[in-house]
C-alpha cells in the first residue's frame, strides 16, 4: 500500500469515508476545522451528506437522528464543543445509537485556548454527560494510529450500538505525517441495523428508540442491559501498548500525544542506562487497568505524564494501588511538554527516592 | 331533502368525559353518561340517537378518538 | 345497512392519549394520523416526540418513532432525512420545546428549508411540568410563575413563531390554526395536509402552529377553555396561512 503525507484532521475524514461513514454534521471551532472542511469537499465525491449545523447542541442530535436510521454517522469538534454536545451523547448512549465522535481536545477549562491538551479525559472516560454511560474512548498518538482506530470506532460503535469518542489533541490534528490508508468498505457489507433501525414500519411493527421510560423498573432494566454492554466491552475491547518494558525497572504512563513525546524519553534514558519504559493505554475506556497492574511486579516506579491536572493519573493509581510509586508530571493550558522537560523531570524523581 | 340518519358509537372505557363531543352535537344526541367509567368518568353517552344526522361533529372534536360514525343507508 | 364514515385512522396505535379531558393535543394527533393515512405513507413516515405532555407521541402514532431532546426534534429529524430522504418524517412539538428551548434549531431548520414537517401545538403555557409561563404565554395571563400575571417588562412578550418563520426562505407552507369547531378542525387537517406536501414535493420546510388549549393548567372546563382560546389567544395570534408554496392539492 502507498504511503501518503496527511494532516491528523483530514486523515481521519478520510478514514472515516473508507469506513463506510456518509453522513458528516458539524460546527466549525478550532483546531479541528480541517476535518469539517475535508468532509464538506470529499463526502459529496462518494455519494454523501455533509452539513455544516447552526451549533454542536444541532450537531449530536442530527447524529442521533441519522444514527436512528442505521447509518455509519460522525462529527468532529473540540472541548468547548464537546460539552455543548454531552447531553445528545447521553441520550444515545441510552437509546443505543451507534456514532462517531472526535474530540480534538485543546486547553481549558472554559473557553481556554487552542493549543493540545488533555482536560477533557474524565469528560470523555467518566461521564461528561448526565446518568450512568460510558462511551468507547480510543487515544491515537500517531496520525496513522488515528486512521486504523477511525475504521476501529466505526466497527466498535455498530458492534455495541453505542457512541464511540476520538479522543485526540491539537498536536495530533495539525501534525502531517505518512499514513496507509484501508480499502474502501463495501457499504453493502456494513453491519445489518434492520432488526431496530428506524427505516418505515413496513410489514413489521414498529421500531421505537428512546432514552426513556417512565416506569423506573424498566428504565432499570435498560440500566442494567447498558451495564452488560459495557462489561462485554471491558472484557473484549482493552487495547494497549508497551515500549520497552520487558525489563524496565521504570514505566512512564501516557497516552495520546504525551505518549509519542515520551518514546522519545524511554530513547533518551536508555542511551543514559536507565531501564525505563512506556505503558501507552490506546482504549481510555476501557482502561487496560490489568495489563498495567502486572507491571508492578518487576517495575519500581511508574511515572505518569500528561497535559492535564493528573487525569488519567487516578486510573494508573487504581490499577497500581499500593504496590508501587506513582511520581507525576504535567504540563497545561495548552502547554506540550518537550522530551528534555520530562526526562528531567523524571531524573529528579529518581534522585528523589535514592 | 331525505333527512340523513346516523349511527355512533362511543367507546366509553376510553372516554375522559370532556364533553366536547357534547358540546359540538348539532342535535344533542349525546350526554353525559350517569354511570362511571373504570378510569372514574362520567363518559359520553348516546342517548337520543333517532336525532343523529350523521355528520361526524362528534368524531372532529373528540380529544380522545372515541367515536366511530356510520350513515344508514 | 350501516356505512362507515369515522373511526380510528390506521396511523394511531390505538393506545390511550395520556392527555387530560379536553386536551386539543389529541384531535390533532388524530388529524396528522388521518393525513398520513389519506397520502398512503405510514409505512415510509418517521415521527419525532418532543419533550412536554406529548413526550408519549411517539407511542400513539402507528409507526417508527423517536423522542428528541428538548427542543431538538428539527435537528433530529434533519439527521434522519438526510440520512434518509426517502422516508418523510415530522415533529410534534409544544411551545416551550419548539419557542423556547428549541427556537434555534427550528429557526436553522425552516430557514434551509429542511424537507420535514412539523406540528407546533401552542397552548400558552407548560403542561408537562406543571402551567409554568411558556414563550407563548400572554401579557397578564397567570401561570405558577407569573404568578402575578406575565409582565412585558420583566417577562418579555409573548412569541409568534409564525411571523417569525414566515421571512425564513427554505419555508414552504406556513399557518397558524384552531380547532375549536369542527370547520376549524376540518382547516387544520388541510393546513397538516399541505404541510406533508410541501415535503412530500421537496418543496421545503413545512409547519403548522395549531391553538389549543389547557384546560388543566389553565384551570377551566374544557368547554370555557375554548372560549378562553377564542377570546384571547385569537386576538394575539392571528389565524392564516402565512407560506404556501404547495399551490393546490393534486
Amino acid at each position: 500500500m502507498e504511503k501518503v503525507m496527511v494532516k491528523g484532521t483530514e486523515a481521519i475524514g478520510e478514514a472515516a469515508i473508507r469506513a463506510g461513514c456518509r453522513h458528516f454534521f458539524g460546527y466549525p471551532i478550532t483546531p479541528q476545522s480541517e476535518l469539517p472542511e475535508y468532509m464538506s469537499k470529499r463526502l459529496p465525491e462518494v455519494g454523501g451528506v455533509f452539513l455544516q449545523t447552526e451549533s454542536e447542541v444541532a450537531t449530536v442530535n442530527m447524529l442521533y437522528g441519522a444514527a436512528c436510521t442505521g447509518t455509519r454517522v460522525m462529527t468532529s469538534t473540540s472541548s468547548p464543543g464537546f460539552s455543548l454536545m454531552m447531553e445528545g451523547v447521553s441520550y444515545m448512549a441510552c437509546a443505543q445509537l451507534p456514532a462517531v465522535f472526535v474530540n480534538v481536545v485543546r486547553g481549558g477549562p472554559g473557553l481556554g485556548d487552542i493549543q493540545p491538551a488533555q482536560g477533557d479525559y474524565w469528560q470523555a472516560t467518566k461521564g461528561g454527560g448526565h446518568g450512568d454511560y460510558k462511551l468507547i474512548v480510543l487515544a491515537p498518538s500517531t496520525v496513522q494510529e488515528a486512521v486504523d482506530l477511525t475504521v476501529l470506532a466505526f466497527d466498535l460503535a455498530d458492534k455495541y450500538r453505542t457512541p464511540t469518542l476520538i479522543l485526540a489533541d491539537g498536536l495530533l490534528g495539525q501534525m502531517m505525517e505518512p499514513v496507509t490508508f484501508p480499502e474502501f468498505r463495501d457499504l453493502s457489507t456494513l453491519p445489518d441495523h434492520s432488526s431496530w433501525a428506524m427505516t418505515g414500519a413496513k410489514d413489521r411493527e414498529p421500531h421505537i428508540i428512546t432514552s426513556f421510560d417512565i416506569d423506573p423498573y424498566i428504565l432499570e432494566k435498560m440500566n442494567l442491559e447498558l451495564v452488560e454492554k459495557y462489561k462485554e466491552i471491558e472484557k473484549n475491547e482493552v487495547r494497549w501498548e508497551e515500549f520497552m518494558t520487558e525489563d524496565a525497572e521504570i514505566v512512564i504512563t501516557a497516552f495520546g500525544t504525551v505518549a509519542r513525546i515520551a518514546k522519545s524519553v524511554v530513547e533518551m534514558a536508555r542511551k543514559d542506562g536507565i531501564k525505563v519504559g512506556l505503558f501507552r493505554p490506546i482504549t481510555v475506556w476501557p482502561y487496560p487497568y490489568e495489563p498495567l497492574k502486572k507491571l508492578t511486579e518487576k517495575v519500581d516506579l511508574f511515572f505518569d505524564v500528561e497535559m492535564n491536572m493528573g487525569q488519567m493519573l487516578e486510573d494508573v493509581k487504581l490499577a497500581i494501588g499500593d504496590k508501587k510509586p506513582v511520581a507525576f508530571y504535567s504540563r497545561m493550558g495548552g502547554v506540550v511538554p518537550t522530551p528534555t522537560e520530562i526526562y528531567e523531570a523524571l531524573k529528579k524523581e529518581i534522585g528523589r527516592r535514592v | 331533502m331525505p333527512k340523513v340518519k346516523g349511527y355512533i358509537e362511543i367507546d366509553q372505557e376510553r372516554c375522559k368525559g370532556c364533553g366536547l363531543c357534547i358540546n359540538a352535537c348539532p342535535t344533542k344526541v349525546i350526554e353525559f353518561s350517569e354511570g362511571f367509567n373504570s378510569k372514574g368518568y362520567h363518559p359520553a353517552e348516546a342517548k337520543y340517537l333517532d336525532r343523529c344526522i350523521a355528520c361526524g361533529f362528534c368524531y372532529r372534536m373528540c380529544p380522545d378518538v372515541c367515536i366511530t360514525v356510520y350513515r344508514e343507508e | 345497512m350501516r356505512k362507515l364514515l369515522y373511526k380510528m385512522p390506521e396511523s394511531l396505535s390505538g393506545k390511550e392519549f395520556t392527555y387530560c379531558p379536553g386536551c386539543h393535543h389529541g384531535i390533532v394527533h388524530r388529524l396528522v394520523a388521518e393525513v398520513i393515512d389519506e397520502l398512503g405513507i405510514r409505512e415510509k413516515t418517521l415521527v419525532v416526540a418532543p419533550i412536554g405532555c406529548s413526550v408519549f407521541a411517539y407511542q400513539f402514532f402507528n409507526m417508527d418513532g423517536t423522542i428528541a431532546a428538548h427542543g431538538r426534534a428539527p435537528a433530529v429529524a434533519t439527521g434522519m432525512k438526510r440520512a434518509r430522504p426517502d422516508l418523510y418524517v415530522f415533529t410534534y412539538q409544544g411551545d416551550g420545546d419548539l419557542a423556547a428551548i428549541g427556537t434555534a434549531e427550528i429557526m436553522h431548520a425552516a430557514n434551509r428549508g429542511e424537507k420535514i414537517t412539523t406540528i407546533f401545538i401552542n397552548n400558552a403555557i407548560y403542561g408537562m411540568t406543571g402551567g409554568q409561563m411558556a414563550p407563548t404565554t400572554l401579557l397578564g395571563m397567570k401561570t405558577t410563575t407569573t404568578p402575578y400575571g406575565r409582565d412585558a417588562q420583566k417577562d418579555g412578550y409573548p412569541m409568534h413563531m409564525c411571523e417569525f418563520l414566515k421571512e425564513a426562505k427554505g419555508v414552504a407552507y406556513l399557518a397558524r390554526t384552531k380547532v375549536t369547531t369542527p370547520q376549524d378542525v376540518e382547516k387544520t387537517k388541510k393546513a397538516i395536509k399541505k404541510a406533508f406536501l410541501a415535503q412530500i414535493k421537496g418543496i421545503g420546510f413545512g409547519m403548522v402552529e395549531v391553538l389549543s388549549t389547557c384546560p388543566t393548567n389553565w384551570g377551566m372546563d374544557p368547554i370555557s377553555a375554548m372560549k378562553w382560546l377564542e377570546e384571547k389567544m385569537v386576538p394575539e395570534y392571528p389565524l392564516g396561512i402565512f407560506v404556501d408554496k404547495v399551490g393546490d392539492e393534486k
